[in-house]
């Protein structure tokens, strides 16, 4: 993975220096709260509900086992013990002092880590596939680009102040696992006729209350123009998007009112003009990047078969294992989501646990999934009992990765100061509603999204069953809905009808497992049954 | 009319009132205009030999239009002067300089010793913008 | 009643005035009548307290009650952490927001 050189060093340390001063000016009252708040913010601190809030970035979601280790240290020092995994694949703390939080930055910084730009109108950390560099599909590996658009968005001086967040998101394989065109701008790499690599383009995507696809705005972008055609994106939309509307004020609203042919023509009118400019770096830089995303150094010997003996091992490595591109190795994923528990979290002990393990069992490498789960990207077959014991001596080896208890929540009303209604006890209800194993097994792949707000940090227009979270007079609602995806088959949640209280949804997503039940055909999941019957017939047995 | 608190030119400051970007293209004489958030800085292009100064309008810092006109006035070759106006903070200052700003009339007088701090805060920087004269970290890395 | 909440500058902690200062108890609440507008101009000018504002709440036999469920989980804390809200001791406690 990424390793930085003695600018990357300089560009935190001066950051984290940058914040301390802000810190001071605001405590020492030459800042209000109104001037600090957008600095704090495009340093990752919020206030919440109940107190600061820290974002840290994992960019593209790739951690060695120091930095893990360091976050549940972090967890430690600073804050009460425990870190949160987000759906834009980062970590946040709940219960950070502002008057620490420079010192906190300053640790990070030690194991190449920041807060950088994890919020406020900018661009904010890139996200990517969580499997890169070890999925069997990949055309190459997406981090490098990725890590080339993060240094080239850092502080970009044009682009700090944008009319709202841009999230950028860079796949490499046909299955996309990190909702590309759910972004602001999706990047995939591509092979072009003459087997070039290049970027294909998407952009205008997102949630929020105004859920839209991105569509592709230029199918192939040469790598030695990436960060220009990147530049010309963002400045059209710098210059042009709305400003007069928060939530009007997504590059999605511009691509949708402009249309895309429209933003397209401007997009490359800038793309033209910025091509004059001598701002794209050198191949040469993309390749010094690439060079620090080689494969690790696999044993080609290893042997390739597993004892499956054990029942509950047999379980999990069905469940939470997925086939790696080099034979003798498997990629686990760890759920954050036992039955009953808050989904993302997790204690010091068990960050640190899983930074030992990647550390020893997977070339010091894990992966923050966007599901808010953690990845062992490249761990031996023969190590696997090994790693699985150890996660299962610390509420660690649920065997449900994509199904009904895999649930994404946002943090909701227990901590947002943003959500109309909780997350987390809801994600709690129905993963215990849903504890048999066998019920699961039966329901198959089926995934469950909660976000406590429009927002939708907890991509409900991305779920098979999505869960909007209201406030209806006071009390907490919630809003069902259908048929959404996030990968290679993209598509928006369709709403049910009438919200539920808390207990009424529990219910109407058990009804809407035995409507798929009884109506599946061969291997169909959920999603695949409901797109083939429609809305109707859920609807009579959750309304009827 | 704001002072000019910080200005990194060795001509002699213009003075003269600037007008705005529709009107400028009928005042064959102005010599000075002032762009809102809302204005194409491209507007200008045809006419840039003539202007000595160029205000950009900041009504709020947390609006980066101006950001954008700035670098396009200098990519087009824009060699005056080019004058940030309005909510300027400290901690964009280092910010506007990249994108070809070379003067700054802030509302409220800002803090000396915090805006030089600002000034020579970052050594290095990843981008290059082309405007502003500085060689970025990849041209270091792999210098020519 | 009126009731006026906040956070600490440096802690961030969630805080509520009393009449006379600040503190991490929603019971010890003062009702601020129509007077929320100018102690939130005073008491952030003077640094002792940042993003106040006024809530609806009642006074009950249980003490003083937020009106909207989302000060009560303000002046609570996080209901899936019992362990962490202001009634670590108290598994009855998170009913109270509802």
């Amino acid at each position: 993975m990424y390793k930085y050189d003695e600018y990357d060093h300089q560009m935190v340390a001066t950051r984290v220096e940058e914040f301390r001063d802000q810190v001071r000016r605001r405590i020492s009252g030459e800042l209000t709260e109104d001037q600090f708040k957008p600095l704090r913010l495009q340093n990752g601190l919020y206030l919440q509900l109940h107190a600061y809030m820290l974002r840290v970035a994992i960019p593209y979601g790739t951690l060695s086992g120091a930095q893990m280790h360091l976050l549940g240290d972090i967890a430690d020092k600073y804050d009460r013990g425990y870190g949160h995994f987000t759906t834009r694949q980062n970590i946040q703390y709940n219960w950070i002092k502002l008057d620490q939080t420079p010192d906190a930055l300053a640790e990070l910084a030690t194991v190449e880590m920041h807060a950088i730009q994890t919020s406020g109108n900018c661009i904010r950390n890139i996200s990517s596939d969580q499997f890169a560099g070890a999925a069997a599909d990949e055309i190459v590996d997406p981090r490098p680009y990725a890590e080339l658009l993060r240094q080239w968005s850092s502080f970009h001086p044009e682009f700090l102040v944008l009319p709202r967040k841009f999230k950028i998101c860079v796949i490499a394989s046909e299955t996309d696992r990190a909702a590309m065109r759910l972004h602001d701008i999706g990047i995939k790499i591509v092979r072009n006729d003459a087997g070039e690599l290049g970027a294909q383009f998407y952009a205008g995507g997102g949630m929020g209350r105004t859920p839209m696809i991105a569509p592709m705005i230029r199918d192939f972008v040469p790598l030695d123009q990436l960060i220009t055609f990147s530049e010309a994106c963002l400045r059209v939309y710098n210059r042009y998007g709305r400003r007069d509307n928060k939530y009007k004020a997504r590059i999605k609203i511009l691509v949708h009112e402009l249309g895309r042919d429209e933003y397209v023509r401007q997009v490359e009118e800038e793309f033209a003009h910025l091509l004059t400019q001598p701002i794209e770096p050198p191949l040469a830089e993309l390749e010094r990047i690439r060079a620090h995303f080689t494969d690790p150094a696999f044993d080609p010997s290893a042997p390739d078969d597993l004892d499956l003996s054990d029942p509950d091992f047999r379980l999990w490595v069905e469940r939470n294992t997925t086939a790696h591109k080099q034979p003798g190795y498997v990629i686990a994923t760890i759920s954050l989501k036992p039955i009953g528990g808050i989904p993302g979290d997790a204690s010091a002990d068990q960050i640190r646990l899983m930074a030992q393990l990647g550390r020893d069992y997977s070339f010091d490498e894990l992966r923050v999934t966007h599901a808010q789960n953690i990845v062992l990207p490249h761990v031996r077959k023969a190590d696997l009992h090994t790693v699985w014991q150890a996660l299962d001596g610390a509420g660690l080896a649920t065997p449900n990765l994509d199904m009904v208890g895999d649930i994404i929540a946002c943090p909701g009303l227990d901590y947002c100061s943003l959500a109309n209604a909780r997350s987390i006890p809801l994600a709690q209800k129905i993963s215990q509603r849903f504890a048999s194993p066998e019920k699961q097994a039966e329901i198959g792949e089926l995934k469950v999204k909660i976000s406590g707000c429009i927002n939708a940090c907890g991509h409900h227009h991305a779920g098979h069953i999505g869960i909007l979270g209201v406030d209806k007079k006071g009390l907490e609602n919630y809003q069902l809905s259908f048929g959404g995806s996030e990968g290679a088959d993209t598509s928006l949640a369709r709403i049910t009808g009438p919200g539920f209280t808390e207990d009424g949804v529990v219910d109407a997503v058990e009804k809407a497992t035995q409507v798929y039940l009884a109506n599946k055909q061969g291997e169909e999941r959920f999603l695949d049954t409901y797109r083939r019957i429609g809305m109707d017939p859920f609807k009579e047995a959750i309304y009827g | 009319m704001v002072e000019v608190q910080f200005r990194f030119r060795d001509d002699e400051a213009v003075n003269d009132p600037a007008v705005t970007v529709d009107s400028f293209a009928d005042q064959s004489n102005a010599t000075a205009v002032r762009i809102e958030p809302g204005d194409d800085a491209r507007a200008l292009l045809p006419a840039l030999d003539r202007i000595a100064l160029v205000e950009v309008n900041f009504p709020a810092w947390t609006d980066g239009r101006g950001y954008s006109s700035a670098r396009i006035l200098r990519e087009a070759g824009y060699a005056g002067e080019l004058r940030a106006v309005g909510d300027v903070v400290i901690d964009m200052l280092g910010h506007l300089r990249r994108c070809g700003f070379d003067a700054f009339a802030p509302d409220k007088p800002l803090n000396e010793a915090d805006a030089s701090a600002a000034w020579s805060r970052w050594d290095n920087v990843y981008q290059a913008t082309a405007v502003d004269g500085r060689q970025p970290i990849w041209a270091k890395r792999h210098p020519a | 009643m009126k009731i006026l909440t906040g956070n600490d500058l440096k802690s961030g902690a969630v805080v509520w005035w009393t009449g006379v200062g600040w503190s991490l108890d929603v019971n010890d609440s003062a009702d601020v009548g129509d007077h929320g507008a100018a102690i939130i101009a005073r008491e952030e000018g003077a640094q002792n307290v940042f993003a106040a504002y006024v809530v609806d709440g009642a006074r009950t036999d249980e003490g003083v009650r937020p009106s909207h469920i989302k000060e009560r989980i303000r002046a609570l804390g996080p209901t899936v952490r019992p362990d962490l809200t202001l009634k670590p001791s108290d598994p009855e406690a998170v009913n109270w927001v509802i």
